[in-house]
């Protein structure tokens, strides 16, 4: 057990429901506040105010707009299946709230008297849980779309199960390096690892580009929406969806997007711990972890919000190929790296070894690339050889692909009788090459 | 405290004592394992089945955990739970909905072998497993979980150490069976065959129509695919109609099309023409 499980291992009954509901709620506002902040920043970008009518700023205004939703007519579709219609978004809900369980706030506190840490729970494999309630999140929107018995759903829902799949083996395997770093599963302990070395942001920073791009494609956000892409399948997998049920998605969503920024906080940026000039001094001890980890957390979120102000929804092949052929081979080869560099540091090798060994490596690597023929660039100039020949009998083209007359042009001489027409100067008879063609004779009534 | 950790506290003490947390969590998991079992069997419908299996999935990862074994347990749920039933779903989503199981035999006799076979696996496994069970004494999971950094630094020392041949020659296997798998449904497409997208754009432009078709019914009196769109001498397009309509028979679209295209009234007579007919002598003069 983890020395953050052992002091929570006897919390009593109270603190715990304590800490349930205040996680619970802290979502809740969480999500309300995102909603929000997100419709204010996206105004502020697209140079609108967004809302600022309900409430000091609009703060209200998400409630106000979530009242308004629990009291619309909850639709079902005649072709759904009722009970995994009904089932889907309690899933979707569900997952997300618990992921956030092993999610630490804080440092030790103490709360009316108990000594505790601010986390619902610590297991040795806290990193797992959130791994499981992602994957297990899934379900809800696969079966949200299955269930509605309609197309768009059903295309939007076959889209999410690839794409989630996909990323969470990037997201997996982007954990690794940490998880190798740290000597832990345990959140708590990934948390402490970094308060003694650097943040693994820095140790490891290619790691934090896979799970940033990767937490952004397993949250269904843009630019990876594209279950829900509205341009495409009206609302993706929520389409069939009204009432209370659609409010689970959306709070399902924002809950996620709250959770992947914790985790990332958490497993990146040092967790509830004060950055630099402040580490190790009062304020990074006690209830101060909460204003610490909350600040990086809106960090991350803010970063979500830029993004889908940003940036256009990539295509369906384009997303794949990203995860497939970039992120997952990628961090493939960062994890042989980053265990290669700790066997070393493990092994009586001197830097001068590793150097030496390293530069011939390196060698070996440049000469086999300048051996390698340069596949891309042949195959487009041979393309473009292709296409010169194919355009033989037509206008060249020069720089720009846009169609040029030759430098050697010679201008033909006019058709006979054109040349004859301006000759006498007939008066505008073009009758024979330029005048309306006419009716068909049959040409009603045929195809 | 989790609720999960609740649980687990009472279950320390021996090896084969149950805690009344484990006989607690034994009675409401098992039962629920069993009954996703026999709903996977007795479902009508293919996805209720999956999902019947996803929940016995579950309920084992959630026993393991309640044994002391939290790796194996979320191991289990992100595994089997979270990606190979979720691959068997979004195959079954794609056969559709309405694909319940047929009740026609297609091998005569092959339901009394089935269960047959059925019965005598079950019989098999519970000798077996009876046998191995009730001759040992169990040692428990206390001192892996707590000498030697844990569950999960035991777990994985014993997969790179002891169990490293087993371990590989199973990655191997699969790989093979991903790869074959590849191999035998991916059809060979070479780059030659296939247009980038710049090749396509020039084709179409290049092409005698660098414009999309029209759209059938759009300028017609009638909303129907099988209408086709009017030229403006009033003409219909055939390129506007779907290439679909053709198995469907002209005769059943003649009487359509000739309401829509207003046989027998003519065009006004300054009206513009459809291309490719042959200049009539009476609209001759004004124009160049």
């Amino acid at each position: 057990m983890t020395p953050t499980g052992a002091l929570l291992a006897h919390d009593p009954l109270w603190l715990i429901i304590i800490k349930v509901v205040a996680v619970f709620v802290f979502l809740q506002v969480m999500t309300l506040f995102m909603i929000w902040l997100e419709r204010r920043v996206v105004g502020r970008m697209q140079h609108r105010v967004g809302p600022n009518r309900v409430g000091p700023f609009g703060l209200l205004q998400s409630l106000a707009d979530g009242l308004k939703l629990a009291f619309k007519e909850d639709i079902q579709p005649v072709l759904a299946d009722r009970w995994v219609y009904i089932l889907a978004p309690v899933i979707s809900t569900v997952t997300a709230f618990t992921a956030f369980a092993v999610i630490p706030l804080g440092g030790q506190v103490s709360i009316f008297g108990h000594q505790t840490a601010l986390q619902v729970t610590d297991l040795s494999v806290g990193v797992l849980v959130v791994l499981a309630c992602s994957s297990l999140g899934v379900y809800g929107i696969v079966l949200s779309g299955w269930a509605s018995g309609s197309p768009y759903p059903l295309l939007g829902s076959l889209r999410s199960a690839a794409q989630v799949i996909s990323y969470e083996i990037a997201l997996g395997m982007s954990i690794v390096a940490v998880i190798l770093y740290s000597g832990s599963l345990s959140t708590a302990d990934i948390v402490d690892a970094q308060s003694r070395q650097w943040w693994f942001v820095f140790l490891l920073f290619p790691s934090f580009v896979v799970f940033c791009v990767s937490m952004v494609g397993e949250t269904n956000r843009a630019p990876f929406d594209l279950p829900e892409a509205e341009s495409e399948l009206v609302g993706g997998f929520h389409t069939e969806y009204s009432s209370l049920k659609f409010a689970l998605f959306f709070l399902a969503e924002y809950v996620n997007m709250v959770t992947v920024s914790a985790m990332a906080t958490t497993l990146f940026l040092g967790g509830w711990h004060a950055p630099w000039p402040l580490s190790g001094g009062p304020f990074d001890r006690g209830w101060w972890g909460l204003l610490w980890f909350i600040s990086k957390m809106l960090v991350f979120l803010f970063v979500f919000i830029w993004l889908r102000g940003t940036l256009p929804r990539l295509r369906y092949d384009q997303f794949m190929a990203v995860g497939w052929k970039l992120l997952v081979p990628g961090s493939l080869v960062w994890i042989v790296l980053v265990s290669t560099a700790r066997a070393l540091r493990s092994t009586s090798v001197t830097p001068v070894e590793i150097l030496v060994v390293g530069g011939i490596l390196l060698v070996m690597l440049v000469v086999v690339a300048f051996l390698l023929p340069q596949g891309g660039k042949t195959a487009q100039t041979a393309a473009a050889g292709n296409g010169a020949t194919k355009r033989a009998g037509q206008a060249p083209t020069a720089g720009s692909d846009y169609p040029l007359p030759p430098l050697d042009l010679v201008v033909p001489p006019p058709p006979p009788r054109r040349a004859a027409m301006t000759a006498t100067g007939a008066s505008a008879d073009g009758a024979s090459d330029g005048g309306p063609p006419a009716r068909r004779e049959d040409g009603h009534g045929t195809t | 405290m989790s609720p999960l950790s609740v649980l687990l506290a009472p279950l320390a003490p021996s090896a084969d004592t149950v805690g009344l947390g484990e006989a607690i969590a034994f009675w409401i998991l098992g039962p629920l394992a069993l009954a996703g079992g026999l709903g996977m069997v007795f479902a009508r419908n293919a996805v209720h089945s999956a999902l019947w299996l996803a929940q016995a999935m579950l309920c084992l990862g959630a026993l393991y955990m309640v044994e002391q074994a939290p790796f194996l347990g979320f191991v289990q749920i992100i595994v089997y739970t979270g990606a190979i039933m979720m691959l068997f779903l979004f195959v079954l989503m794609l056969v559709g909905k309405e694909s319940a199981e047929s009740v026609v035999e297609v091998l005569r006799g092959q339901r009394v072998a089935a269960a047959l076979g059925g019965i005598g696996l079950a019989v098999l496994l519970a000798a077996m497993l009876g046998r191995a069970v009730t001759g040992l004494t169990s040692v428990g999971l206390a001192a892996p979980n707590t000498t030697g950094g844990g569950n999960v630094p035991n777990l994985g020392r014993l997969l790179f150490t002891d169990y490293l041949f087993p371990f590989e020659l199973t990655s191997a296997l699969l790989i093979t069976a991903a790869v074959g798998a590849m191999v035998l449904a991916y059809t060979e497409r070479t780059k030659e065959g296939r247009l980038t997208q710049r090749e396509r754009v020039e084709a179409r432009i290049r092409g005698p129509r660098p414009s999309p078709l029209p759209g059938p019914g759009v300028f017609a009196t009638l909303n129907s695919v099988a209408t086709p769109a009017l030229l403006p001498d009033g003409s219909p397009a055939p390129e506007s109609r779907s290439e679909l309509l053709e198995s469907t028979g002209p005769d059943r679209l003649n009487a359509d099309l000739r309401s829509v295209a207003s046989a027998g009234v003519e065009p006004p007579a300054r009206a513009l023409r459809g291309p490719a007919v042959p200049p009539p002598a009476n609209e001759e003069g004004g124009k160049s």
